[in-house]
């Protein structure tokens, strides 16, 4: 939409962050991220990790949209927002400006057309957030599952809209793309995102759905330990029939996933995720996990898992502990038809 | 004298504030602040021993890798397990492929954008550079970022997803690499020493890797295309040899530990270019200037405990020292440290310095690019990637690594099975500490002192050149 169309004006600011989404979306675009943008009509007005403007500069593009003489389309925060200590902020100062960010947030978030949370801190406070939360860190609009947060339940930015949240430790460079074009095009709505602010064409799947281990679930085939082939449930903690996100129906860093490294999908999609313990071991009662399809009645799994587990063909159930296929499928898919 | 404050400081991870204050033109005396707490090591007490391979990595986004096998390595010594020999060497390619990904997104995306900035329009070089390294505009990052991209793919065969992953555990990795990922593998390291060879050096690996003095460097250089060369023109040009002198002292933790020994090795370059085995038991950190209450010096017994009201602090990163000094850590005095003839020359001609912490973070991605092609040969694939731990024991361990930026520790106290206590020194925590309890500066400190501002004040582009001629990771800073 280069050209004669008006493009949209993005700034990106980074709060009580890792810097993990701006290095998760800096792998965007065949000819990289900025490229990307420019083809995409969007404006990079400023982002502290690429933009050549720094010191005084900075401070000039956000008094001139604080003040109201530029405008602000898209803003975008990565990681939480610091509150503390008691609500000062100084536990994250912008630098030179002798504010926090907290107090930028609340000068500029209700001059955007749209807020985007990227990431778990930005959405919901995230790992900063976790145990003592020694810094008051909360999402923009979200603290873990509560609504609330830096803005306040009843936030809304310019086109009338909640913060979106694109959750995820680091998210899927595309969730993030995909998220910010959707808005600049006008076709994500507020009927677009789910109860916790997420856009559903992302939050509508489970990280599950599309799991290479698919096999080894239906039999609850197990892996015992770390790095073998088994389904991650049973044992090692695995969130990813609960979890949302279209991750497995993604390429991550060019076809890896979380599964597909050998280890637990740990939720870090959802609110809270931070206040789990014991991450690749799976609490159970009773010899079950705890954590089951949050859709599925109880004992229908319990009893589907039974009759599923006797059913395990040996393939599944010795591949399941071992790290590489000791039992390959039979051969006689290979046969050919008379 | 007048006091002038930079920040916000962009393009390095984080943000960042310095406040100078100048004399006749030059910086007579610099302050470092590091303006984001988190509270990691708050955050990981009280915890399972093993949810820090969860949160540990999530400290930064840039080397997150660094940070998992740093918690990983303690982790090992609590479990008493050794790592699958597979486990190693795919832990090394993932982390050489990290690294060299963060040199590469240092030199294209945060250093040489400067040059292109409009205080040099008069200089001659201008023009091209400016075509080439313009912030979010220039060629070079249409080149550099698909690079970064298909160098990262990488951690989607070995690690699942890069940032933060959990495939770098205690045993080793938790993916055994099949015939066909080798292959992948093969064919991403063939990709990135393409971009290398092509784009960033214009020469073959182990030409560049062959020179061994600044007069082969000269020769090297002239009337050669590529970035590298471009850059080495631009640092004679502006004299970036003599910008930003560093302490003196040099310090690696070692780096790439596999069945032979460290790739890289551990040790301190002393300020007489001696080498010396590393005192790693004299790691201190102080917090005279920093928001913190004093705790123990010694990082295997401090705690972590902010106090923003704290009188004459300036910064929420600690001091930490060396025997009692500060030491700049990053590729420089890994490549140092390890006798590198090149960086050993160089460093004997003119020191640390703005120029040669340039060299030495795209000489030590060329080795990167090396290593990284053998490691992948020496897996073998029909033999386990990742041991099972035992139960995890009380005590201290120390898990000392080395990310792109320098040398990273994570020192662990483990009791009742929980943790109780848990400190990190992150590489960018030795070069922007802030004063110790001697009144020494931290090496960012000092290596501003003298560096010429003339009227641009704030703006000179001399200060940005100094502060990220050191690669710094604010995020890990003060964790």
């Amino acid at each position: 939409m280069a050209g004669s169309e008006v493009m949209t004006r993005m700034l990106w600011l980074q709060g009580a962050s890792c810097g993990g989404c701006t290095m998760s979306i800096l792998e965007s675009g065949a000819s990289g991220w900025f490229d990307e943008l420019r083809q995409s009509g969007i404006d990079l007005i400023w982002h502290p990790s690429v933009s050549e403007q720094t010191g005084d500069e900075v401070v000039e593009i956000l008094e001139a949209i604080r003040d109201g003489r530029e405008r602000l389309d898209l803003l975008v925060l990565e990681g939480s927002v610091a509150r503390g200590p008691d609500l000062t902020g100084r536990f994250n100062m912008l630098a030179g400006t002798n504010r926090s960010i907290y107090h930028w947030l609340l000068d500029l978030a209700p001059l955007a057309d749209y807020v985007v949370a990227v990431g778990s801190c930005a959405a919901y406070g995230g790992i900063p957030a976790a145990g003592i939360n020694p810094t008051d860190a909360v999402g923009l609009q979200f603290e873990s599952s509560d609504i609330g947060g830096a803005l306040g339940a009843g936030f809304r930015s310019r086109h009338g809209l909640p913060v979106i949240n694109v959750a995820g430790c680091a998210p899927h460079p595309g969730w993030i793309m995909e998220s910010l074009l959707a808005l600049a095009s006008g076709d994500l709505t507020a009927g677009g995102l789910d109860a916790v602010g997420r856009p559903t064409f992302i939050a509508n799947h489970l990280a599950h759905h599309g799991c290479s281990r698919n096999e080894f679930y239906e039999f609850k085939a197990s892996a015992e330990v770390m790095s073998e082939r088994g389904c991650l449930m049973e044992h090692l903690g695995c969130r990813a029939t609960q979890a949302v996100g279209d991750c497995n129906q993604r390429s991550w860093n060019g076809g890896g996933s979380c599964t597909k490294g050998g280890y637990a999908c740990i939720a870090c999609t959802s609110p809270g995720f931070e206040s789990a313990q014991n991450y690749l071991q799976t609490a159970k009662l009773a010899g079950i996990p705890v954590g089951l399809p949050t859709d599925m009645p109880k004992a229908w799994f319990v009893a589907l898992a039974a009759l599923s587990k006797s059913a395990t063909p040996r393939r599944v159930r010795v591949n399941a502990t071992a790290d590489h296929v000791v039992v390959p499928p039979s051969r006689s898919g290979d046969k050919r038809r008379p | 004298m007048t006091r002038i404050t930079v920040g916000p400081f962009n393009r390095v991870e984080g943000d960042l504030e310095v406040r100078l204050d100048i004399e006749q033109g030059r910086v007579a005396r610099a302050e470092v602040t590091a303006p984001l707490y988190r509270g990691f090591e708050q955050i990981l007490e009280g915890r399972p021993p093993l949810d820090a391979l969860v949160i540990a990595p999530r400290i930064c986004g840039i080397c997150s890798v660094s940070q998992s096998i740093a918690a990983a390595s303690a982790l090992r010594q609590a479990m008493g397990v050794t790592a699958a020999p597979n486990g190693i060497l795919a832990t090394n390619i993932a982390h050489a492929a990290e690294n060299a990904a963060d040199h590469l997104t240092h030199f294209y995306i945060f250093f040489m954008p400067d040059f292109a900035r409009e205080s040099y329009a008069a200089q001659a070089w201008h023009g091209a550079v400016a075509e080439r390294f313009t912030a979010t505009k220039g060629s070079a990052a249409r080149d550099a970022l698909p690079a970064r991209a298909r160098l990262l793919e990488i951690m989607g065969v070995i690690a699942g997803k890069w940032p933060h992953s959990l495939a770098f555990q205690p045993g080793g990795t938790t993916r055994a690499i099949e015939l066909g990922e080798r292959i992948r593998l093969n064919a991403i390291a063939a990709s990135f020493r393409g971009f290398l060879e092509r784009v960033v050096f214009a020469d073959k690996l182990e030409h560049l890797l062959a020179l061994s003095t600044p007069d082969e460097l000269d020769q090297w250089r002239d009337g050669r295309d590529g970035d590298f060369a471009q850059f080495l023109r631009l640092a004679d040009a502006l004299s970036l040899a003599d910008l930003g002198k560093g302490p003196g002292a040099l310090m690696s933790f070692g780096a790439y530990h596999d069945l032979d020994g460290a790739r890289f090795r551990a040790g301190l370059r002393r300020r007489d270019g001696k080498t010396e085995t590393l005192p790693s038991d004299r790691i201190t950190e102080d917090v005279s200037h920093a928001w913190m209450r004093e705790t123990s010096l010694d990082p295997a017994e401090s705690r972590t405990m902010p106090d923003a009201e704290k009188a004459d602090a300036y910064s929420w990163c600690k001091a930490p020292r060396l025997a009692g000094q500060p030491v700049e850590v990053g590729a420089l005095a890994r490549q140092a440290v390890d006798g590198q003839k090149l960086i050993t020359a160089l460093l004997a001609a003119d020191g640390s310095n703005v120029r040669n912490r340039v060299i030495a973070r795209l000489i030590e991605t060329a080795q990167l690019a090396l290593s990284i092609e053998r490691w992948i040969k020496a897996l073998r694939l029909n033999e386990p990637f990742c041991e099972t731990g035992g139960e995890v024991l009380d005590g201290s361990f120390v898990g000392l690594v080395e990310a792109a930026r320098g040398s990273l520790g994570h020192w662990l106290s483990l009791r009742s099975g929980r943790i109780e206590r848990y400190q990190i020194i992150a590489p960018t925590s030795w070069n922007f500490s802030p004063r110790d309890a001697e009144g020494v500066a931290g090496p960012l400190e000092q290596a501003l002192v003298g560096t010429e501002v003339g009227d641009a004040g704030a703006r000179a582009v001399s200060i940005q050149h100094v502060v990220r001629s050191f690669d710094p990771c604010m995020v890990c800073t003060a964790h």
